[in-house]
């Protein structure tokens, strides 16, 4: 049995099942993440659980897989566990999938797996099953992730995007753009610097202590692809309502200003991955904004707007100018593989 | 200073606007030249803060939209050449040609690369010394002089498989032509911001003096372009029209002279082909002999199936500013940014997609 060096590169035998497999994941995945319910290695995960539950999945395929503020396994768990917070679910497991393309060196993999676990901590979650595939060179681009969670949810909880009702108050827990702009600094043929980093984050204990402060949230989304304009434009016509903003009120950090600015895009457009937005009634939103402006995630949130009876479906945003105008989906593609 | 917060001061925003409604006593046909001067004006909703009487038209100000279908044929014949790259500034990868676009010549295994300035297409024949790369030179004024070094550095460091497709645009020319051809009866032109900090105001001279139509360079925030129009308003009710810089942190009157030497270095002027005008004479560049090598049109031979045109799209004429994106049938039903007919829906720049995007209320 040879001695695994970091900079060792992983080649198609370390998925065929050989000792070879085990070795990878005995020595770099199962130490870091161990748990006693992930330590049985039987076929599938056996636990009790009972009230009503939430589960969920995601792939996770960004590219560069190491971005400023966090990578690809910080994300792998961050956004399966915010996923599971937006139905007021209490994260409790995940899965976790590797597939692999050759090449990938032993180190990268360490790091990631310790990004894995460093974030399972923070949000209180177990890793309790696994599994490791490796493609050839080519059938994947270094790494993807597949991650699926369960959680439960308190009782009394119901949220949906199909909740928003005429004159609730739209609050949002923290600037925007950040995780787009970050992994599009890093992108071959674009590297630019700018001080922003990644908001990857789990959410799960702002939102427990959102509902701490009042069970009576009426929708709760995470605004990852497509952006703020987008999680907006999808409660809008989930709940046919009109949806009405201030661009004056949208935290949005310089650096992100200044290269949508140089790329031409739309800070509201952009993705993040630790920030969420949350609908309530308006006689709640004061307390709720208080408990999340304690919270290290909810430091700079904002009540942003409201719910309205006009414009039914449609997003509509008063600019700094004083003007309004729609603001509609995302249309194509704004950047590839950011999560 | 932070450079965008001083130019969206809603204090002095308020104020212009005030000043504008004051001066402004008939109606006024101002022209956007610019397509970035269309999206900032689209994104702050600035139309609906301006008096009636000050009406304003978008132009013909979009690199990708103006490029004729017959030049975006061009280009995905050369890509589907044998051991060829095509490096391209993205927004051309979805313009439909007559039969084709770049992202479906893509589809088909032609290698054609996103690059975001002539400096990596220069690396990518660098690094791919048996494969011939050609870059799809599209622009004004203001990319002109990055495709002419890109030339001369390629021509220094020897690099012989590095070819340039040149579908360089000028913009005074076709100002010119939309004046000739009278359809708009313009009042004053917003002149664009970036192609006049290469080449100046001095050339826009004769738009005032032959046409008696008002001339400012506009910056591309909110306040830039409100102070131009209130500068063109200014002008035009005093009955004196001029040519005037409100972008003087980046405009001078004679441009920027290194850039226009590298210019005339490598192009000469010639007759370019407009998307929705035609042909131009003495409206676009070409590579000068001297450097022919580097010319794709030269280097490679390709033939071209007959031009044709979309039904229906009217992108030619929102380009000469006779109609707007919601006089087209198939806006926002059959075009769209997914599904693009025309190429001012594609370019983040074209009005189409600007009024798609940024629709008032």
């Amino acid at each position: 049995m040879g001695l695994i060096m970091n900079d060792e590169t992983i080649l198609l035998a370390h998925g065929s099942g050989s000792r070879l497999s085990h070795d990878l994941i005995e020595k770099n995945v199962l130490p870091p993440l161990n748990n006693p319910l992930l330590a049985k290695l039987d076929d599938s995960a056996v636990f009790d659980l009972s009230g009503r539950l939430a589960f969920t999945t995601d792939s996770y395929v960004v590219s560069p897989i190491f971005f400023p503020g966090g990578d690809i396994g910080k994300l792998a768990v961050c956004g399966t566990v915010n996923d599971l917070s937006m139905s007021g679910a209490a994260p409790l497991y995940l899965s976790l999938s590797f597939i692999i393309e050759e090449g990938l060196t032993i180190g990268e993999l360490k790091k990631v797996v310790g990004s894995i676990k460093a974030a399972a901590e923070e949000a209180g979650v177990n890793i309790v099953t696994g599994d490791t595939k490796v493609v050839n060179r080519g059938s994947a681009d270094k790494l993807f992730i597949n991650t699926s969670g369960i959680g439960i949810i308190p009782e009394d909880i119901d949220i949906s995007g199909a909740n928003a009702k005429v004159g609730d108050k739209i609050i949002l827990s923290g600037t925007i753009g950040d995780h787009g702009i970050a992994v599009m600094s890093q992108r071959e043929g674009l590297k630019f610097s700018v001080p922003v980093q990644s908001d990857c984050a789990p959410l799960n204990k702002l939102v427990s202590q959102m509902l701490e402060a009042s069970s009576k949230i009426n929708c709760l989304r995470d605004p990852t692809r497509g952006g703020l304009a987008t999680t907006l434009n999808e409660f809008a016509r989930q709940s046919g309502v009109g949806i009405r903003i201030e661009e004056e009120k949208i935290p949005v950090r310089d650096g992100v200003r200044a290269a949508c600015e140089l790329l031409g895009f739309d800070p509201l457009y952009v993705a993040n991955e630790g920030k969420l937005v949350a609908i309530v009634a308006p006689n709640n939103a004061g307390k709720i904004l208080a408990k999340m402006k304690r919270n290290k995630y909810g430091t700079e949130a904002a009540i942003i707007g409201e719910v309205t009876d006009e414009h039914k479906g449609k997003v509509i945003l008063k600019t700094r100018l004083g003007a309004s105008r729609i603001v509609d989906m995302l249309s194509g593609e704004l950047l590839p593989r950011i999560c | 200073m932070k450079f965008i917060d001083e130019f969206r001061d809603v204090e002095l925003a308020k104020k212009l606007v005030n000043r504008i409604k004051q001066l402004s006593t008939r109606p006024t046909r101002l022209m956007e030249f610019c397509g970035g001067h269309t999206v900032s004006i689209m994104r702050s909703g600035l139309r609906q803060l301006l008096p009636p009487t000050a009406q304003m038209l978008s132009g013909p100000g979009c690199p990708v939209c103006v490029t004729a279908n017959a030049d975006i044929d061009k280009a995905i014949a050369l890509a589907s050449l044998p051991d060829v790259i095509i490096t391209t500034f993205g927004d051309m990868m979805k313009v439909p040609g007559s039969y084709s676009s770049l992202q479906q010549a893509r589809a088909a295994e032609a290698d054609i690369r996103i690059v975001y300035s002539t400096q990596d297409a220069l690396q990518i024949a660098r690094d791919n010394p048996t494969q011939s790369v050609i870059f799809i030179g599209i622009g004004f004024e203001t990319t002109a002089p990055t495709i002419a070094a890109s030339v001369l550095q390629a021509e220094n460091e020897g690099i012989k498989n590095y070819y340039v497709l040149c579908l360089s645009k000028l913009c005074p020319p076709i100002m010119k032509a939309l004046l000739d051809l009278g359809e708009l009866k313009l009042d004053g032109i917003v002149c664009p911001g970036h192609v006049s900090a290469i080449i100046g105001s001095r050339p826009y001279e004769f738009i005032p003096r032959d046409y008696g139509v008002a001339c400012v360079v506009s910056g591309f925030e909110p306040l830039d372009i409100l102070l131009s129009v209130e500068m063109l308003v200014e002008q035009i009710e005093s009955g004196k029209p001029k040519v005037e810089i409100a972008y003087r942190r980046s405009v001078k009157p004679e441009g920027n002279k290194t850039a226009l030497e590298v210019m005339d270095r490598v192009f000469e002027v010639n007759s370019a082909d407009w998307r929705g005008i035609g042909v131009v004479p003495a409206s676009g560049l070409k590579i000068r002999n001297k450097f022919e090598r580097f010319d794709a049109e030269q280097a490679f031979s390709i033939t071209l199936e007959p031009v044709r045109e979309a039904k229906g799209c009217i992108c030619g004429d929102i380009l000469r500013g006779v109609k707007t994106p919601n006089d087209c049938k198939l806006f926002r039903k059959v075009c769209s940014p997914e599904h693009p007919v025309g190429p001012c829906m594609v370019s983040s720049e074209g009005s189409c997609a600007a009024y798609y995007q940024y629709e008032t209320v």
